[in-house]
């Protein structure tokens, strides 16, 4: 296989994927872009973004990926009915999603200081972290789902979609429910 | 494979999920202190995510298909392997291709809010230079991690992709920054 194979069969099938992604980004740019009186209010907010959105890559695109082998191995069925394993998997993604924001915002909270760099109060971290990440959970949680199972009875492999489908809505839902959240957090603290 | 119930998927994903995150803080105080720039250039703030997030996702596509290769015995890690060198060049002209597209579309929505400060030449700038230094920064990255993983005998596909995408998600923020100071 020369070179020019690898990059002719490479290439095309990777560009579609990252062509989406890149305008989901740029969706969640132009979010955080209207966010500078937010960004200004909250002293570490900014610190926080490239970590509240790749949580929301990592534990959705990781219960994508086992609801996606579970549908390969007969482990669930692709139907929207009350299942306890979708539900196990969907719980533990929002808990482990709410929780490692948590662990996030604590650790802003106590690194800034050291750096002799203002901080918002705790407090006000927190209902960012617990309300941004229970919104932005269950939108993903409702993407994964409907993307998996409607692939799937599609006849498509969702091992193909799921990953890009999650980058990309979670760059977009994770944007907007940070977004709320701190306003949420701005009005009440 | 793990079971299917909350306590035994934390105890797979979270110890994992945890050492990320707190990677990811590193790219998110390097963004705190460039912020009095970016709040300046609405266009810069607009480029972040978009960057950070192609960064990630040229490294998991090279990583995840030097892991297939590698678990197919296809590659040798050897300067002269074609496949090893047509993936790399892959990476670099997707860099081409998404990147202009990228900055392109940061100045636009700017600029469509009546915010835009800077000429889109040198938004596209900024997004095309950025673009192809992480690129090849992508390019070292996967291959030193991939390397890694065969020297310890890890599985390429648990390590080497979670890796390989954070790595380049601070690398985009840090990259970014550069740019913006030399080109802004």
């Amino acid at each position: 296989m020369s070179v020019a194979d690898v990059v002719g069969e490479a290439y095309p099938s990777a560009l579609p994927t990252l062509l989406v992604s890149a305008v989901g980004g740029l969706l969640a740019g132009t979010v955080l872009g209207g966010m500078e009186a937010d960004l200004a209010a909250v002293d570490g907010l900014l610190v926080l973004v490239p970590a509240f959105l790749a949580i929301r890559g990592s534990v959705y695109g990781s219960l994508g990926s086992r609801l996606s082998s579970a549908l390969h191995q007969g482990l669930v069925s692709p139907t929207f009915e009350p299942d306890r394993r979708v539900g196990a998997a969907a719980l533990a993604a929002m808990l482990n999603g709410v929780g490692a924001t948590v662990f996030a915002t604590v650790l802003v909270v106590f690194v800034l200081p050291a750096l002799g760099r203002p901080v918002a109060p705790l407090g006000t971290f927190l209902v960012v972290a617990v309300v941004g990440g229970l919104l932005a959970g269950l939108a993903l949680t409702a993407v994964v789902l409907v993307v998996v199972f409607v692939g799937f009875r599609h006849g498509l492999n969702p091992d193909d979609i799921v990953g890009p489908a999650v980058t990309t809505a979670g760059d977009v839902f994770g944007m907007v429910a940070l977004l709320a959240a701190t306003r949420l957090a701005l009005a009440v603290t | 494979m793990t079971d299917w119930t909350v306590r035994g998927i934390t105890r797979a994903l979270l110890p994992v999920l945890l050492v990320l995150t707190a990677l990811e803080l590193v790219s998110g105080l390097a963004l705190e202190s460039f912020e009095a720039t970016l709040l300046a250039y609405p266009s810069l703030l607009v480029l972040v995510p978009a960057v950070i997030g192609t960064a990630g996702n040229l490294g998991s596509v090279l990583s995840a298909r030097l892991a297939t290769a590698f678990h197919l015995g296809l590659l040798a890690f050897d300067p002269g392997d074609e496949r090893l060198v047509g993936n790399a060049a892959t990476t670099v002209l997707l860099a081409l291709t998404v990147f202009p597209v990228v900055g392109v579309g940061a100045w636009a929505v700017t600029w469509a809010t009546g915010r835009a400060r800077l000429s889109p030449w040198t938004v596209l700038a900024v997004a095309v230079t950025s673009g192809l230094a992480l690129a090849v920064l992508a390019v070292v990255v996967t291959v030193v991690a991939a390397y890694g993983a065969y020297r310890l005998e890890l599985d390429p596909d648990d390590v080497v992709i979670p890796t390989v995408t954070n790595v380049c998600d601070v690398l985009g923020v840090v990259v970014l920054l550069v740019v913006s100071q030399l080109l802004v």
